[in-house]
């Protein structure tokens, strides 16, 4: 009667079948003299192109240059490897979301017998590891991701997570202090900026910043936020062709950008408004004379196009090597997920050497890398916030023109802020420094 | 002797099994384990409904409303696992009764894709709530059990076995449901509804029953879930992508038999763990090709694997 009633013998042997499953205990077996280095990055989708893959090449050409010793100075007298040992790095896609990352971690944790990570990208998956890495006692470095609730919400004492970069607070005090120096008659400001996350908070920050440098400079009520990944911008072009408001503030980037400026070119919007890019440097290169001339510009710091003239051996060993290999200069995720290794390269070798050049514990290493300046390859970093574990470094937005003699855009009237000009100061949250009218900001 | 079903037997062998296993296993493999029982159980739900002849594209929509309402009330200070996953549970359950008033009326692709639209309005939501986090989500602390608040790896533990009992009395309570009249009506739905009517039964109350079961076990996937991963974000947890798991995880099981929907999800938290692992640039082609391969060599699902192990047998 029932053709379900007759499986039940399968189940038995399902039974049997978990048990012999959940019997099959991890087989970690890597070499005792490598290092296992995780470095998640958007290897698919939307973040691919504009951050995931610049990040992935970047990480590599450090890692290789580790392995082999030839990094240029300061990093020249090191020897070979992380204290000695080579690094066995394990590049994976960070796409899915939080959940599925988490379980990721885990895998590569306990399964794989990872010594630690250097990667993620995105504000969310970091802030959905944080708390497992913190519980799994697991070296974490984030180079990249923006958000600053990692260490003001998330975990605010932290002990294995560190961020090698200064998080999104910094990139609207920047805009704010640029526009204020620059645009000193401006009259308001408007924006468009996608509808998520990472859009809402650089709108805040920025809007947050502004109110405080230029009280008496209204906000547009009528700021856009188009969808993320719409790629059509024409309801909201017109929306800001039509505003009273000269200058308009965007954190778009990839795809939804380069949308945005072809449709904005042609219909003139960049020679009749003011645009402040947060993080357009992603596709300064790959626009070429298509990016707008004249629009300001941001990189989350002093990297990629900023980094162009830094006459350092280090950052033109970088820039050289990368062109060669990939045919595209470094952008701003190349030089953050450098900047990520090379502190993972710096918190080993300390760590061996005050421990008499042997290899040193995690303990050893995560107390080396706290509250330790180590140069990066655009600029010196940092790590003296929440407790040594979350990074400051100058910042830099200028104006974006084409060089026509060279024929390749470059960075003009760049103004730089020093670390603690932009960066809240430890132990009080981003936005309420904001708000309470930035207290101790040295500029 | 009294006749005893050997599915219900079967399950409390793997149940029994598993509670002991839950203290010896590699943890990463419980932390797979833990998200196949939640899966398994969404896809419990989807089962039911197939074996209804509907299939839903969009109970990412009461498994993210179920994980984001227990998310939710650890903001406001409920911290309990019990009180929260019943919590996601029920109010998925509440919504999935209202929108099922209207969701009864439509069959085949349009009641697929009516969910589907559903879900994504949640998604929408979600996104454009800075409060919520938006993108990012918003983490929650580790559960307490009635007072016993365990840290670093017994939190898994513990969510474990307590995941392990509920989906063991909620697929044992299925698996007799479904031997009832009301519980066989739903293949007579599928097979000929206007004989169902004739025989004096209501296919659309046999459809919303069915409908507000499954939004109820696809709640208390993502209330266990979030609590699981300590995160929730509408890209994991509402997202279509997510809906669309749920199905290759029904079609990977087969609708055979109710403890198939745990084996295909835990067959398909394995085929992407080990994706990822071999083939981080690709992984997703093999989880496509793996289906593709289960659709054109295993028509009925894993399942059918055992049942021809059974005729061979026999």
């Amino acid at each position: 009667m029932n053709i379900y009633k007759r499986s039940g013998k399968a189940t038995l042997l399902l039974a049997t079948g978990l048990a012999a499953a959940v019997s099959l205990t991890a087989g970690i077996a890597n070499a005792a003299d490598e290092v296992v280095m995780a470095v998640p990055t958007f290897l698919t989708g939307a973040g691919a192109p504009a951050f995931g893959v610049p990040a992935r090449n970047g990480a590599e050409l450090i890692i290789e240059a580790i392995n082999k010793g030839t990094l240029p100075a300061p990093y020249d007298k090191s020897g070979k490897g992380l204290a000695g040992r080579q690094i066995k790095a394990l590049i994976y896609d960070e796409s899915g979301g939080g959940a599925k990352q988490v379980t990721e971690f885990r895998n590569k944790v306990q399964k794989q017998g990872v010594d630690l990570f250097v990667g993620y990208i995105s504000s969310g998956t970091c802030a959905a590891i944080t708390p497992v890495a913190e519980e799994l006692k697991m070296l974490t470095i984030f180079p990249i991701c923006g958000t600053p609730r990692i260490f003001e919400e998330i975990n605010t004492k932290p002990k294995y997570v560190f961020r090698t970069m200064g998080h999104a607070t910094a990139d609207g005090v920047a805009e704010a202090l640029y526009v204020k120096a620059n645009m000193p008659n401006v009259k308001g400001y408007t924006g468009i900026n996608q509808n998520y996350a990472w859009g809402q908070d650089s709108w805040r920050d920025f809007d947050l910043a502004m109110k405080q440098l230029m009280p008496s400079v209204p906000a547009s009520e009528k700021a856009q936020w188009p969808k993320i990944f719409s790629g059509q911008y024409g309801a909201e072009i017109s929306a800001l062709m039509l505003s009273k408001e000269k200058l308009v503030h965007s954190s778009l980037w990839g795809g939804d950008l380069e949308a945005f400026i072809f449709q904005g070119s042609a219909r003139g919007l960049f020679r009749k408004k003011q645009l402040l890019f947060s993080v357009a440097d992603t596709s300064v290169y790959r626009l070429g004379k298509k990016a707008p001339a004249g629009a300001i510009l941001g990189a989350r710091g002093p990297y990629g196009i900023f980094a162009a003239n830094v006459d350092t051996p280090l950052n033109n060993w970088f820039r050289k090597v990368y062109l060669d290999r990939y045919s595209v200069p470094p952008v701003g995720g190349s030089y953050q997920a450098a900047q990520g290794v090379l502190a993972a390269k710096y918190a080993y070798d300390k760590a061996a050497a005050a421990n008499g050049g042997k290899f040193p514990s995690k303990d050893q290493v995560i107390a080396a890398l706290e509250g330790a300046t180590y140069q990066g390859i655009a600029a010196k970093v940092h790590m003296n916030r929440s407790n040594g574990h979350q990074a400051a470094t100058k910042h830099m937005i200028g104006v974006l023109q084409w060089d026509k003699e060279k024929g390749e855009p470059i960075m003009t009237k760049v103004t730089e802020f020093a670390p603690d000009c932009v960066m809240p100061p430890s132990g009080i949250n981003g936005t309420e420094w904001l708000k309470g009218g930035m207290k101790g900001a040295k500029c | 002797m009294r006749y005893v079903d050997k599915t219900v037997i079967g399950l409390s062998i793997a149940f029994v099994v598993l509670v002991f296993a839950d203290f010896f296993m590699a943890e990463w493999m419980r932390f797979i384990g833990l998200q196949s029982l939640a899966r398994g159980a969404v896809a419990l739900g989807l089962l039911v409904l197939w074996r209804t002849g509907l299939v839903s594209f969009g109970h990412a929509l009461y498994f993210g409303f179920g994980a984001y309402t227990a998310a939710m009330l650890t903001l406001i200070g409920f911290h309990d696992a019990f009180f929260l996953v019943f919590a996601g549970t029920l109010s998925a359950g509440v919504l999935a009764f209202l929108l099922g008033f209207l969701l009864r009326r439509y069959r085949a692709i349009f009641f697929a894709l009516l969910n589907m639209a559903f879900s994504m309005i949640l998604y929408g939501v979600i996104v454009k709530t800075e409060e919520l986090g938006s993108t990012d989500g918003f983490s929650l602390g580790p559960p307490t059990f009635l007072g016993y608040a365990p840290e670093g790896e017994a939190v898994q533990t513990a969510l474990f076995l307590f995941t392990l009992v509920f989906t063991y009395i909620v697929t044992v309570g299925v698996h007799l449901y479904m031997k009832t009249t009301l519980g066989s009506m739903s293949m007579a739905v599928r097979e000929n509804e206007i004989r169902v009517e004739y025989l004096g039964y209501s296919a659309e109350k046999v459809i919303h029953v069915k409908y507000v079961f499954s939004g109820l076990v696809a709640g208390f996937g993502g209330a266990i879930i979030a609590l699981a991963i300590g995160q929730v974000d509408p890209d994991s947890m509402a997202n279509w992508t997510v809906s669309g798991e749920f199905v290759f995880i029904t079609i990977l099981s087969g609708i055979g038999n109710v403890g198939a929907t745990y084996i295909g999800a835990l067959v398909f938290e394995l085929i992407r763990t080990y994706a990822f692992e071999y083939a981080p640039q690709v992984w997703q082609f093999i989880l496509g090709g793996s289906l593709l391969a289960i659709i054109m060599f295993l028509p009925d699902g894993i399942w059918s694997l055992f049942s021809r192990f059974r005729k061979s047998e026999g």
